[in-house]
């Protein structure tokens, strides 16, 4: 038994719809009870579907166990076919169903369905939700794939000649983390490169689109977390390469098209195929207020690994925290952390989280909604770079994080909730003048970014200290708040941190400048 | 699926036509989210499913509350497996919250579906850790799970729950007893109402703090602001207590009626009443006035979800000018809807329970101007070029009592002033 605020992922039939609504002509039966219907709004609230899923639901009740649950799976799967006509029918339960074992794929299989079924075994007690949709997606082109996989000894038909190069795209996902616009962005890059597309899958796909698959040189493992697996499969039986760089960051998309280069055999120049404009943002004279900064990443592995490479390499931040929710990736994020000289934070306790946060103090958070309202709390300036994430990550304008446009998308995604390199130095000049008081936001944060400078008084009983530590004298309070607004925070708390260690009672002037000399870098 | 089953009074009440099939409504562990707020030194602690979780936080609108007074005990294989191990785990994560949340004066244990499915027996274990709790809190258990209850009767459970802890009225003072959950302002509102009106031995239940708990007993009447709380209302006439019947304060109509039958009681004439109260009246009619005129005429359309649609719809109806093409509720006791069944009459299509799709092609067929749904349902909706208003909103806004009738019809005109306003098409 799991004590639980809020949860980073949902439970694994959560994975299986989303495949099912990224997807044309799939439809999923769920055998679950009413309450779990709330999943539609995730796609049609968050994500603004103008469609609901193709799911139906068998809303079993009470009065309904014990004699006619399994009766109401047939009619449901008979009814769902009969309405929509689906090419594939997907059958699974949530974490209720799975209690009465009425296994509805064997019922599905006895009740001569008119479309071909796919049984999901969903493990709702030990999985989440990226499991649920990776699982779902891999039985899925399993299922309609295995039969046409080559006997050993059988080789795969060769590309004919005149046919340009191909690669799948694998794993982009409805509430995916702007899949919608990193399809576009890697088709445009694979394009400019001379490769053709050959499927997108989950994502818009049907399932005879599936059935092409095989027809591509290279599977592209886009999203890892929903895609692995089934590439790994892809890989064991039809012997396509997986192209698994994920192109996001600068260094991470030249890594990219090198290997795309590399495993398709291209006689291009790798350097010729785009440029994005971080580099020099990054070297420009304005972004030496970047240095250095003290960045909290927490995210899905992909988001987080790919993030802590960007933080520290290409804006020249300094990582002070790394971790993911994604169990499944704990490895890889343990073993750049490490290299980072960090123990990576490797859990979905959202208090754990808080904990780590508060007790760094970073400067910048990238995260998840969860690390956004975290942050938000404690006043420190927040990006969100991965799911879970709210209806604002779903932006109406076109925003890829992936290829050489979503580097610089992130450049300014990161730096946007910072205090402008200009503008820190100014109001440090003129901090006693009256219009840099502490009300004064910079002028370009108006939203979400600027909310902790926006309200430092909600931090305060967060950072205050416990009862029968230290008390500040008037004076020193007097001076603490001349310090600018936005680094107060940390001065108090770094302040109060001194003087306990030294078994000072009363924070005086002194103390202060003491402490600021203790921590200065 | 459907048939006739109920036509109680042949000539003036609704005929009810009943459904069942697939069911797009929430389940009662959603009344968490008021009621949290409502009783603010309270903790609600499921025990459940990652899935539970996932619902309270999806519907909550994710993470809008720091930390909240709300959690989930995610049952693990191992707690499946073994019926001892569960209780020793719920002890521990139960010492593990009240170490952490020392403010917390009252504890619900709230079953889920898998908790009910396996049997585990949360009345019963709240018993247990009362015991082990004691002097610190109460601790009580209910269901809110999806299959034995629909969104707002998780908050009937949990009233229903506290029945039993309700200290004993003494003989012969008679008191009313408020009961369902209001925001805190209209409390004050309906407060003021019933001390103009002379009645000042007024409870309200459940009340901000959980400790306040109302007195029962034959001197007890009550008076209902919600509609879906019919296991409250039972346990609450066992002790004694006795029902008003009355309309639901949704209105200037529905408001006046429910004060008239509570002042009924001590004796006050419905005249009186009025004059009374004649004041807030005006104010409501003048505010409503202007609302009105944009609702007029328009066809409304209720999808069954919060079991507010039958109030809500004899007010838009009679009090609005709007003409109803639908009115389908979850679950209807015709014993607390009486007064809103007599006054809908007969002219009313009224259904009870649900089968989605047949319910949504009736839609299509209607292409009313408003439909009042569940959040899944609102967009795709538009998308097909129809306006929506989700009904999870009216459980959380103040719409009881006069002051609110404006914004209560305002919260339906407003996707009807949007459509007005907007030059740019409907995406499909
Ligand atoms: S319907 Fe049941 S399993 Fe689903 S969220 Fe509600 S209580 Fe939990």
């Amino acid at each position: 038994m799991e004590l639980t605020l809020w949860t980073y992922e949902g439970p694994p039939h959560v994975g299986a719809i989303r495949i099912a609504a990224s997807m044309r002509d799939v439809h999923l039966v769920l055998h679950a009870p009413q309450g779990d219907t709330y999943a539609d709004l995730l796609f049609t609230m968050i994500e603004r579907e103008g469609r609901r899923p193709p799911v139906t639901w068998t809303t079993f009740q009470a009065r309904d166990l014990g004699s006619s649950t399994a009766e109401m799976v047939i009619e449901t799967l008979k009814g769902a076919c009969d309405r929509y006509q689906p090419q594939v029918l997907l059958v699974a339960e949530s974490c209720t169903g799975e209690l009465i074992q009425d296994q509805p794929g064997a019922l599905a299989k006895g009740a001569g369905l008119s479309a071909p079924i796919i049984p999901i075994e969903m493990a709702a007690y030990t999985r989440k939700e990226n499991w649920g949709a990776s699982e779902t997606f891999y039985q899925l082109v399993r299922g309609l794939l295995a039969a046409k996989a080559p006997k050993p000894g059988e080789e795969q038909p060769l590309r004919p000649a005149d046919q340009p190069p191909s690669v799948n795209l694998i794993g982009p996902t409805k509430l995916g983390f702007r899949c919608r616009d990193d399809v576009i962005e890697i088709r445009r890059l694979l394009e400019s490169m001379g490769v053709r597309v050959n499927v997108v899958a989950p994502l818009d796909a049907t399932p005879h689109d599936l059935l092409r698959i095989p027809e591509a040189d290279a599977n592209v493992n886009l999203a890892p977390e929903v895609g692995e697996l089934t590439c790994d499969w892809l890989k064991r039986q039809f012997k396509q390469p997986t192209i698994s760089s994920v192109p996001l960051g600068w260094g991470a998309t030249r890594d990219f098209i090198a290997e795309v280069i590399d495993t398709l055999g291209l006689d291009i120049d790798p350097d010729a195929v785009g440029e994005s404009r971080l580099p020099w943002y990054s070297r420009s004279v304005d972004s030496t207020y970047l240095t250095g900064k003290r960045v909290f990443i927490f995210a899905d592995g992909t988001h987080a690994l790919a993030a802590a490479r960007m933080a520290r390499d290409e804006m020249g931040f300094e990582v002070v925290g790394l971790g993911t929710y994604s169990r499944e990736r704990a490895r890889d994020v343990r073993a750049l952390a490490t290299e980072y000289g960090l123990e990576a934070l490797i859990t979905d306790d959202y208090l754990a989280v808080e904990r780590a946060v508060t007790e760094l103090q970073p400067e910048l958070v990238l995260g998840t909604q969860m690390e956004r309202h975290i942050a938000k709390r404690l006043g420190i300036p927040c990006a969100v770079i991965s799911t879970p994430a709210h209806v604002q990550d779903y932006p109406a304008r076109y925003s890829p994080q992936m290829g050489f446009e979503g580097t610089n998308v992130i450049f300014d995604t990161w730096v946007h909730p910072l205090i402008m390199g200009l503008e820190e130095h100014l109001l440090t000049m003129f901090r006693d003048d009256f219009e840099f008081n502490d009300g004064a936001v910079p002028s370009h944060l108006g939203g979400e970014g600027g909310g902790g400078a926006q309200q430092p008084d909600n931090v305060t009983p967060m950072i205050s200290p416990e009862p029968g530590a230290v008390a500040w004298a008037v004076s020193a309070e007097k001076e603490l708040r001349k310090i600018p607004f936005f680094v107060r925070g940390k001065a108090r708390r770094n302040t109060e941190h001194f003087a306990q260690e030294q078994g000072l009672s009363v924070i005086d002037v002194e103390t202060l400048y003491e402490a600021k000399a203790h921590f200065s870098r | 699926m459907s048939q006739v089953i109920a036509r109680a009074d042949a000539d003036t009440l609704p005929e009810v036509t009943t459904e069942r099939g697939e069911r797009a409504v929430f389940c009662g562990l959603t009344s968490i989210i008021w009621l949290h707020r409502r009783i603010q030194d309270a903790f609600f602690l499921v025990v459940g499913s990652r899935t539970c979780a996932h619902l309270l936080q999806s519907a909550a609108g994710v993470m809008i509350f720091a930390e909240p007074r709300f959690a989930t005990a995610i049952l693990g294989e191992r707690d499946l497996a073994g019926m001892a191990d569960c209780h020793e785990e719920l002890d521990r994560v139960v010492s593990e919250l009240l170490a952490r949340r020392p403010d917390i004066r009252r504890l619900f244990l709230v079953g889920s579906c898998p908790s009910e499915v396996i049997k585990l027996d949360l009345a019963n274990a709240a018993a247990r850790l009362q015991g082990v709790h004691e002097n610190r809190l109460r601790i009580s258990a209910f269901s809110g799970s999806g299959i034995e209850t629909t969104f707002t009767q998780g908050e009937d459970q949990c009233l229903a729950s506290m029945v039993p802890d309700l200290p004993a009225a003494p003989e012969g003072a008679q008191r009313l007893m408020v009961v369902g959950t209001l925001a805190d302002i209209i409390e004050e509102q309906f407060r003021r109402h019933f001390a103009q009106l002379g009645i000042v031995d007024v409870d309200f239940f459940p009340a901000a703090r959980a400790d306040d708990l109302p007195p029962v007993g034959p001197g007890t009447r009550v008076l209902l602001a919600q509609p879906y709380l019919s296991d409250t209302v039972t346990a609450l006439c066992k002790r004694g207590a006795k029902l008003v019947s009355a309309p639901y304060p949704l209105g200037i109509e529905g408001t006046l009626a429910w004060f008239q039958a509570a002042a009924a009681e001590w004796g006050h004439s419905a005249e009186t009443v009025h004059e009374a109260l004649a004041i807030p009246m005006a104010r409501a009619q003048k505010s409503l006035a202007k609302v009105r005129e944009s609702l007029q005429g328009r066809t409304i359309h209720f999808l069954p979800d919060s079991q507010l649609e039958l109030p809500l719809a004899r007010f838009l109806r009679d009090e609005c000018g709007m003409s109803l093409t639908e009115v389908a509720t979850p679950f209807l006791d015709q014993t607390l809807m009486s007064e809103e069944l007599r006054r809908l009459g007969r002219d009313v299509s009224l259904v009870e329970g649900s089968d989605l799709d047949s319910a949504l092609a009736r839609v299509r067929n209607h292409r009313p101007d408003l439909t009042v749904c569940g959040m899944g349902i609102a967009n795709p909706l538009e998308a097909e070029g129809l306006r929506t208003k989700w009904s999870i909103e009216l459980v959380f806004t103040p719409i009881q009592g006069f002051d609110q009738v404006a914004d209560l019809a305002g919260l339906f005109a407003r996707p009807l002033a949007r459509e007005r306003q907007l030059e740019v098409g409907s995406w499909s």
